[in-house]
């Protein structure tokens, strides 16, 4: 532009067309730069979904492999040499339920001590008679937790003796990644977890269809293990974080929706209601750390109430989402045209009863979306869990919410932090799925019931 | 106590009360009265009269029941038993509650022990019997001293609505009570830790290394400087990220995309926002910060695995549909007239977009951008994961840091003692980090106040 400008004056006759020329050139200049911001907007949204889509992918990629897993099936013979056991000891007249289970415990015990290794083992022998292979290598195909599995068997239906039954077994972790190609095969034998023989009958036993890849239900009927990898599950972490889920259901949701009606429809404007207002979309936005040493310093400290519980974690959880709940139903109340407040009122309705009988049945859908957003945002917290100590090791199902117990999101943090790296990864991947899959269908039952509900009013 | 029977007393107790204050109410009608409020406000008012002394007994009794039991038991020990201490007493107790409770011990039972238990026994069946007779009874003199009051011109309905008024109010202090709590824990344990260590060696030390509190030997260093300069390096390259990323999502779908393509790609875009933080920690660790060591490789440079820039970059990606759906609300409250001005004086979209709405919209966005980064400084499981764990003062993005919240993890997870300094320390973390979000937060939300008056 400055050159055209510099120049010497140009001819009348010519005026015109340099100004058109100029105009032209800028318009051109101007046009491109529009094209070039609205490129970087498309960048932008195909970046962002580029990173929704490449998350998900992750995630799927790693994680779908871990819902199958190697599984040997092989024909037990429940040897009476190797099963040498008393009876199972029966209540007697007069024996008080203390001495009975202590019997009951040493006959358990006297089982679970039986050498049920040299079954599998013998079993394993017979799949695949011409392989020679010692007793450590054999073992090491099959997760250590499976022999529980023969044993429980076994006291379901003493029976059993002498009898060959053919029995599904889990292999263990290592053949697991072995078999899924996890593992470089070219490797030498020092840097290996299983030994060449192992390797060997493992890969045997899968072209003779005596290994195959089933769908792993364990993961969630199973709770986490530590001995025994290929064996952990979810179970104990999915009933910790329901109990989770329902002490924020029953304590946030009434009290975030009566705090939001009596905020909205009666309280007078003044300092202590801004104040109030303004407390809440703070506590909306403080970092959920700062909720869990919350926890761990009033709740564990002061109350003493129980680590690791699911109550205390649902208590600090409610905290949390209450304020979510709170601003959302607030949100919906204020969508209200307030000629439905003015009809009530104006036919002698009293305040309370404007509300509760006309108001509040109309906000039921954002009411309920309010909820399930709360309730998703806390079943994926993690950080304020972990301060109130819900990352111990819990290898049962939690019976009550005052029970140890872990949570979803807290055994996901668990897993990919095993040293076992090679397998935890797809497991973790497989948590992470679980946790989603969750969510999603909280989300859809939120906007099923939501439309639902719309078409009702 | 059995939880199910006294549920099912005070639900019988409750619908008695509200079915005799409904009758009672609507017997004076037929005699020719007329009623101030409905039957159903006597009913309610009659079943809380009713209610509220019972729960009251019955609270009373969940709070203190158990230390009165053991009260009992331990008067009923010989002088003995009564006068051992620790594990040997809670193990005799525990005998007698065993025996009590018809599961038996191992072993003979000593003629004491069995005496406490019966003892124990008979004083079980009396105490329930008595919490609930006297449950029942308030319960009853309640509803009686509420039927007594019932006439036509009892403001029944005013009264119930009072008390609703009362539970709202209650609810809503919840609230005041959390921040309440917050602070007061807060201050009080870091008061405690700066019995430890003096607040300026904690605020402006160097050197962060806190030791084990097993060893016992000395405190160690609590400079909190490293921690902060790790927290601010991975919110920056987070708002580096994000800030771009999510502030052009939101100028083109609410400037240029067409409807159908908004109400796709929003949602899509705002699926990132529902997505636990532990799944992007884990996402940093196996995904992006291998993906980016491996750039480094190439271009020659050292980026480690876990290191400031994975956590930031992960961060920023978290981050984006915050300031995206934050900024998109805020531009499209800057009056259409403005626009269509700016348009019809002949501006491209672009120059109208960066010349009239941004400038509009400016303090709307400062204030997303500022939750945003208060977001980013409060976040923890991507930066647990991904960030390294390594508190020391380092100027190069590609080397691991640790930040305020990961040491707030690492110092509190594991073994809760509050009495050292190893412990305590997370709270003064954590206190510095809540004021500096409190900070973030009230500025933000003011200037988005003030930006939403402008335009109303």
């Amino acid at each position: 532009m400055a050159d055209t400008i510099s120049r010497p004056a140009a001819p009348a006759e010519n005026a015109d067309t340099v100004r058109l020329k100029k105009i032209k050139d800028g318009l051109t200049r101007r046009h491109a730069r529009e094209r070039r911001f609205r490129a970087y907007g498309v960048a932008a949204i195909v970046a962002a979904i580029g990173f929704v889509v490449i998350l998900f992918s992750m995630i799927l990629y790693k994680g779908l492999p871990a819902f199958t897993q190697a599984e040997l099936s092989l024909n037990v013979h429940f040897d009476p040499e190797v099963l040498s056991a008393d009876e199972r000891p029966v209540q007697a007249e007069g024996q008080s339920a203390a001495e009975y289970q202590r019997a009951l415990l040493g006959w358990q015990r006297q089982v679970t001590m039986l050498n049920w290794n040299r079954l599998i083992e013998a079993a394993i022998v017979e799949a695949a008679p011409d392989i020679e292979i010692d007793t450590r290598s054999a073992l090491s195909i099959v997760e250590t937790s499976e022999r529980f599995v023969l044993r429980d068997m076994f006291v379901e239906n003493p029976g059993l003796l002498g009898q060959t039954v053919a029995v599904s077994l889990l292999a263990s972790a290592n053949a697991d990644n072995w078999l899924k190609g996890n593992i470089d095969r070219s490797l030498p034998d020092s840097q290996q977890q299983l030994s060449a023989d192992a390797r060997a009958l493992a890969d045997r036993l899968l072209e003779e269809g005596k290994i195959r890849f089933a769908f792993a239900g364990h993961i969630f009927t199973n709770v986490d293990s530590r001995s025994a990898p290929a064996s952990a599950g979810l179970a104990g972490a999915f009933v910790g974080s329901l109990y989770m889920m329902l002490v924020v259901i029953v304590l946030a949701v009434p009290i975030g929706v009566m705090s939001a009606v009596y905020l909205e429809e009666f309280a007078p404007k003044n300092r202590l209601t801004d104040l109030i207002e303004v407390n809440i979309n703070n506590l909306a936005a403080v970092p959920s750390i700062v909720f869990g040493l919350l926890g761990a310093a009033v709740f564990i400290n002061y109350f003493r109430l129980p680590l690791s519980a699911p109550l205390v974690g649902g208590l600090v959880l409610t905290l949390m989402t209450l304020p979510t709940i709170i601003i959302a139903t607030r949100s919906a109340l204020r969508a209200v045209p307030p000629s439905l407040r003015q009809a009530a009122l104006g036919l002698g309705a009293s305040k309370t009863q404007t509300v509760f009988h006309h108001v509040l049945p109309v906000t039921y859908p954002g009411i309920l979306t309010a909820t399930i957003i709360g309730v998703a945002q806390a079943l994926g917290e993690t950080a304020p869990l972990l301060l109130i100590g819900m990352n111990a090791f819990v290898a049962q199902i939690p019976g009550t919410p005052m029970d140890q117990s872990s949570a979803l999101p807290v055994q996901i943090y668990l897993w990919q932090g095993n040293e076992n790296r090679n397998f935890f990864e797809a497991r973790t991947s497989a948590a992470i799925i679980v946790l989603l899959g969750l969510m999603l269908t909280l989300n859809a039952i939120a906007i099923f019931l939501r439309s639902r509900l719309e078409r009702r009013n | 106590m059995n939880t199910a029977l006294v549920a099912v007393l005070l639900l019988v107790l409750l619908g008695f009360a509200y079915q005799m204050g409904w009758s009672r109410s609507r017997s004076l009608v037929t005699s020719g009265g007329k009623l101030h409020s409905r039957p159903t406000y006597h009913g309610s008012l009659a079943a809380i009269w009713a209610l509220l002394p019972a729960l009251l007994i019955l609270g009373l009794w969940a709070l203190f029941g158990t230390t009165a039991t053991r009260a009992y038991i331990l008067a009923q020990l010989p002088p003995e038993v009564a006068s051992l201490t620790g594990a040997d007493l809670e193990g005799a107790i525990a005998r007698i509650r065993q025996i009590e409770s018809g599961f038996g011990v191992l072993g003979e039972t000593a003629p004491w022990e069995n005496a406490a238990a019966q003892a124990l026994r008979e004083f079980r069946v009396l105490t329930y019997a008595v919490v609930l007779a006297a449950a029942a009874g308030t319960g009853a003199l309640g509803l009686f001293m509420a039927r007594r009051r019932i006439t036509a011109r009892l403001r029944a309905r005013n009264e119930v609505e009072g008390l609703v008024r009362v539970l709202l109010i209650g609810c809503s202090v919840v609230a005041i009570l959390t921040t309440v709590g917050i602070v007061a824990s807060l201050l009080s344990e870091a008061i405690r830790f700066f019995t430890f260590v003096s607040p300026v060696d904690f605020f402006f030390g160097t050197v962060w290394n806190p030791r084990f509190s097993s060893v016992g030997s000395g405190t160690g260093d609590y400079g909190l400087l490293p921690l902060l300069w790790g927290t601010l390096m991975v919110a920056t390259i987070a708002m580096i990220v994000a800030l771009p990323i999510g502030l052009m999502t939101a100028i083109y779908l609410s400037q240029y995309a067409p409807p159908r393509v908004r109400s796709t790609v929003k949602p899509i875009v705002e699926v990132l926002a529902g997505i636990p933080t532990i799944v992007y920690g884990f996402f940093a660790l196996v995904t992006v910060g291998p993906f980016l060591a491996a750039i480094g490789n190439t271009l020659g440079i050292d980026i480690r695995a876990t290191s400031a820039l994975t956590a930031g970059v992960v961060m920023g990606i978290m981050i984006i549909p915050f300031i995206s759906s934050l900024s998109d609300d805020v531009i499209r409250q800057v009056p259409r007239a403005m626009r269509d001005g700016s348009l019809g004086l002949g501006a491209t979209q672009s120059e109208t977009i960066k010349r009239v709405i941004l400038p509009a919209a400016l303090p709307g966005i400062v204030g997303a951008f500022l939750l945003a980064v208060s977001r980013a400084i409060g976040e923890t499981m991507i930066v647990v994961l991904a960030a390294g764990n390594s508190p020391y003062l380092r100027l190069n993005p590609g080397e691991p840091v640790s930040t305020v919240t990961v040491t707030i993890v690492n110092q509190l997870t594991g073994d809760t003692d509050f009495a050292s300094p190893q412990s305590l320390v997370a709270f003064a973390l954590g206190l510095t980090l809540f004021a500096m979000t409190l900070v973030l937060n009230v500025v933000a939300l003011y200037i988005v106040r003030r930006y939403r008056e402008q335009y109303e």
